[in-house]
């Protein structure tokens, strides 16, 4: 007894001195991030990260293998503490949840058949399975089956349903689905993300200079999820109630419905519709990552701007806008009359942007009452987005002649409170763009007696929007085409009394594509006039370019626009960027919009110290791909487009009463149901058409697809 | 050789350590529904069972036996065999980090397999000698990594099948177990 006991002692006293030192002499100098890192981590043990226990999901982490919010079960305040010790920004520790964020990419062939599998991953493994997109969803519930947390169910369209409060963002869901429909990321990467050429992306949706989700947005409208479809709608345009009235919609350019000799969808009766129902039905205010703690500066309070705002401070960084004006708004409020926009609903817009936490400053003028030196005391990044204010001039005798106005100045005098009385005078309107026409339509309303526009070109070649051209036609606009002015007269106290224009014709074309006019000589033709106004083109404006900047290594082009990168819009001064018309030239509002968004993205890479570049095939703006299949859908005949109601035109040009009214409901869903929806059906093959279209039974859930599709029907 | 033979084929089919003595049946269901666990588990067990089958032999050999207390046996293999394992950790972590990182967190989970203390008897039990010791535990190491990965690979694919739910998860898996031993019975007729 009393050896066996002594024998015992023995061996603990070895096996302990042997570990004493083998621990001295195999000691390993740890990494002390990774012990403190494994005490800020919950030591649940979960796995729920993805590694084997918490001390190697804090290896991972230290190693750089593993996003310091790796941890699940510790949520965003481990995250923040883990970030604490690895000295990288919290701004990283957004929560991640699941979600369906389908952009058609990296998943299964275009091919299926169905085998009676009951998952979707051995439907996959077969092949395919009746797949439909938005999605690209099986339907078999694998994720739900699989998600530890019970935050998915199967909602009534046969799709899965994650619930925002009990997703914990694990990925188990991601791991099992075999089509990637399911995936979890941080709201981050839903906001900024960009068209990839990998992508099943409908032809409005690559022509969309923001790259709105366009059918997915008329989806939901057709179902009534008003306030969803604009959620979607402002993942990539803040703007929507802007846009729903004044976009040119360069996406039903692509509209499939062309391809079988109809006219295209109107994208904008749908996302005015939405829009407004969403002003008339306060919505919660959308979603907001974890305060970064870093400011941005944005110089320049129009579309570009606002959307920039709007996407950084959704991004959890705190924005403050500049602006020139006692508004906001840029160009949307003082280039577009009050009867194509009313300032109600554009305040209404950039209300709900301000809203976010958003800070705005006013009246104040870069260069005039803050320099670049102040900016980069108090912020992390500046963002130049002042757009082109500048009007070209009409290179012609006698501009500085009492009378001749220009065009952008003339729009922006009734915001501004300045009156203007034209009552009974004749005005000369110089331009084909839309500058052009809210000019024309805009002295009518101010009681011009005459308007008439000179354009050099025909009306086929006018830029304005093709409703513009016609609406100031029905008000009594009168065209004189091919014809520019050649100079200016005045009486002797330098007022305005006669134009003098020649007549053109058109020759070649030039580098725009357009065919070039060419002056016919001895055609000069003298015309009465009281006003001319020039809205022949814009600039960026150059006051605000002074030599700090300069010394700083900012340079313009000559056009007055920023020079930056192509892609990323950042200057060659690493905190500065650009975006909207100051970088491209005069654009559209929605390209502003569109580069709002991807300068938003840049400054959030550069505050957070990532590489600003694109993945490989990323489309930054509108980009038609050769591979669209356009071709005509058997059994899909033409739908007649709704009309717009509008104010009758002896009701209309006495004020700036807006013109264009919203769409009944039953006409919105009429509009939105002529929607093809392409790259919803991407996996609705041939086969599966034809089955229908001769009458053999149809697989199950492709049968009552076609019954609840009506364009299919 | 034959009988060196013989014994390799026993341990690892006839008499399995798992399938057929039911020894280590915690980490069998613990770490067997991915491969990927199951793989470093059934190394980390190769690797610590020859170890501690040739220690244990030593200590029994030269430690008990002269001093006539082999009834203290089970008490100071315990012992030996949770040094052994944590001695393990450290030399490798410090000498061959690239296996350290394979065997990884699987290491410390073997002090308390019952697979190793059963190996660890049975070798004194049966009487075997230095060397057939060693050859019998590395095969029943192996025997238990051969049942562990087929386990795992038979788990991996109930996650792509419908299970009633009444027995998911561990349920299914005993049941799959007591097939799989069923099936090694058939062994029995080689020897």
């Amino acid at each position: 007894m009393g050896i066996s006991a002594l024998v015992m002692l023995g061996i603990g006293l070895g096996a302990a001195a042997i570990l004493a030192v083998a621990a001295r002499v195999f000691y390993v100098k740890v990494d002390p991030r990774i012990t403190a890192t494994e005490d800020a981590l919950p030591g649940a043990n979960c796995g729920g990260c993805g590694y084997a226990g918490c001390a190697s999901c804090a290896e991972a982490i230290v190693a750089g293998k593993a996003p310091v919010d790796a941890c699940i079960a510790g949520g965003p305040e481990v995250a923040i503490q883990v970030a604490a010790i690895m000295g990288t920004e919290i701004g990283v520790a957004e929560p991640r949840t699941a979600n369906h964020f389908c952009t058609g990419g990296d998943r299964a062939e275009r091919k299926f058949h169905y085998e009676g599998a009951l998952d979707c991953r051995a439907l996959f493994d077969l092949h395919g399975g009746d797949l439909r997109c938005k999605v690209g969803c099986f339907g078999l519930a694998t994720c739900v089956r699989a998600c530890p947390f019970d935050a998915i169910v199967m909602g009534p369209e046969g799709y899965p349903e994650v619930s925002a409060e009990k997703c914990t963002g694990c990925g188990t869901c991601e791991r099992v689905c075999p089509t990637k429909v399911i995936q979890v990321f941080k709201l981050s990467d839903r906001l900024m993300h960009f068209n990839n050429d990998h992508e099943c992306l409908p032809p409005c949706r690559q022509l969309c200079p923001a790259q709105i989700d366009i059918p997915s947005y008329i989806d939901l409208a057709t179902k009534g999820q008003y306030a969803e479809a604009v959620d979607v709608i402002k993942e990539r345009n803040p703007l929507p109630l802007i846009c729903g009235r004044v976009c040119p919609a360069p996406c039903e350019a692509g509209c499939r419905r062309v391809a079988i000799g109809d006219e295209p969808v109107h994208h904008n009766y749908i996302k005015r519709f939405v829009a407004d129902w969403e002003m008339h039905h306060p919505q919660a205010p959308p979603v907001i990552s974890p305060e970064t703690g870093k400011t941005v500066a944005v110089i320049g309070g129009g579309p570009c701007g606002l959307s920039a705002a709007y996407y950084l401070r959704r991004l959890g960084h705190r924005p403050v806008i500049f602006d020139a004006k006692p508004a906001l708004g840029g160009m949307a409020r003082y280039g577009i009359p009050e009867y194509r926009l009313p300032k109600k609903t554009l305040d209404f817009e950039i209300d709900e942007i301000l809203d976010l936490g958003v800070e705005v400053r006013c009246n104040q003028q870069m260069g005039r009452d803050f320099t670049i030196a102040d900016l980069e005391s108090e912020f992390d990044a500046t963002l130049l987005a002042m757009g082109a204010w500048d009007n070209s001039s009409l290179r012609c005798e006698g501009e500085d002649l009492d009378g001749v106005w220009k065009g952008t100045e003339f729009l922006q005098k009734r915001e501004l409170g300045i009156k203007v009385d034209l009552s009974g005078k004749r005005v000369v309107v110089v331009g084909g763009g839309n500058t052009a026409m809210d000019a024309c339509r805009s002295s009518l309303r101010m009681g011009a007696g005459e308007v008439t526009l000179l354009y050099r070109r025909t009306r086929k070649e006018m830029p304005a929007n093709q409703v513009e051209i016609d609406a100031a036609e029905h008000e009594g606009v009168k065209y004189h085409l091919l014809a520019a002015p050649k100079r200016l007269i005045g009486d002797e106290k330098g007022k305005l009394t006669q134009i003098e224009y020649i007549k053109m014709e058109l020759g070649e074309p030039d580098a725009s594509g357009r065919r070039r006019p060419v002056a016919i000589e001895g055609s000069n033709t003298l015309m009465d006039v009281d006003v001319v106004i020039a809205a022949i083109g814009q600039r960026p404006l150059k006051d605000w370019y002074t030599k700090d900047l300069e010394e700083r290594g900012l340079k313009l082009t000559r056009w007055n626009t920023i020079e930056a990168d192509e892609k990323t819009l950042q200057s060659d001064v690493p905190h500065i960027f650009t975006a909207g018309d100051l970088w491209s030239g005069p654009a559209l509002l929605i390209d502003a919009i569109g580069t709002g968004r991807r300068v938003a993205r840049s400054i959030q890479r550069f505050l957070l110290g990532l590489d600003l570049g694109f993945p490989e095939g990323t489309f930054v703006g509108p980009q038609k791909l050769a591979v669209s299949n356009l071709v005509p859908v058997l059994g899909v005949g033409p739908r007649v487009r709704v009309s717009q109601p509008e104010l009758q035109v002896a009701d209309r040009i006495k004020n700036f009463e807006e013109v264009d009214l919203v769409v009944s409901p039953e006409s919105m869903r009429d509009e939105a149901l002529r929607c093809m929806r392409c790259g919803t059906l991407c996996y609705f093959n041939d086969e599966q058409r034809d089955a229908h279209l001769s009458g053999r039974p149809l697989r199950k859930k492709v049968g009552e697809l076609l019954q609840n599709s009506p364009t299919l029907r | 050789m034959n009988h060196t033979m013989e014994l390799v084929i026993g341990a690892i089919f006839i008499n399995n350590i798992l399938l057929a003595k039911f020894l280590g049946n915690c980490p069998f269901l613990g770490v067997s529904k991915k491969m990927e666990t199951a793989v470093g588990m059934a190394g980390a067990v190769v690797f610590v069972l020859t170890l501690a089958g040739m220690i244990t032999w030593l200590v029994e050999h030269y430690l008990l036996a002269p001093f006539g207390i082999e009834y203290i046996r089970t008490m100071a293999f315990i012992l030996i065999i949770a040094t052994l394992v944590q001695f393990v950790e450290l030399f490798l972590r410090k000498s061959i980090p690239a296996l350290y990182q394979a065997l990884g967190i699987f290491l410390p989970l073997i002090t308390t397999n019952c697979a190793v203390l059963g190996v660890a008897i049975i070798n004194i039990q049966e009487g075997y000698d230095l060397f057939d010791a060693i050859v019998f535990s590395a095969a029943s190491a192996a025997g238990f990594g051969l049942a562990l990965v087929l386990f795992a690979g038979i788990r991996e694919r109930f996650e792509t099948i419908r299970v009633p739910k009444q027995i998911e998860g561990t349920g299914i898996g005993l049941v799959t177990a007591g097939l799989l031993a069923l099936s090694f019975f058939a062994f029995k007729g080689m020897i």
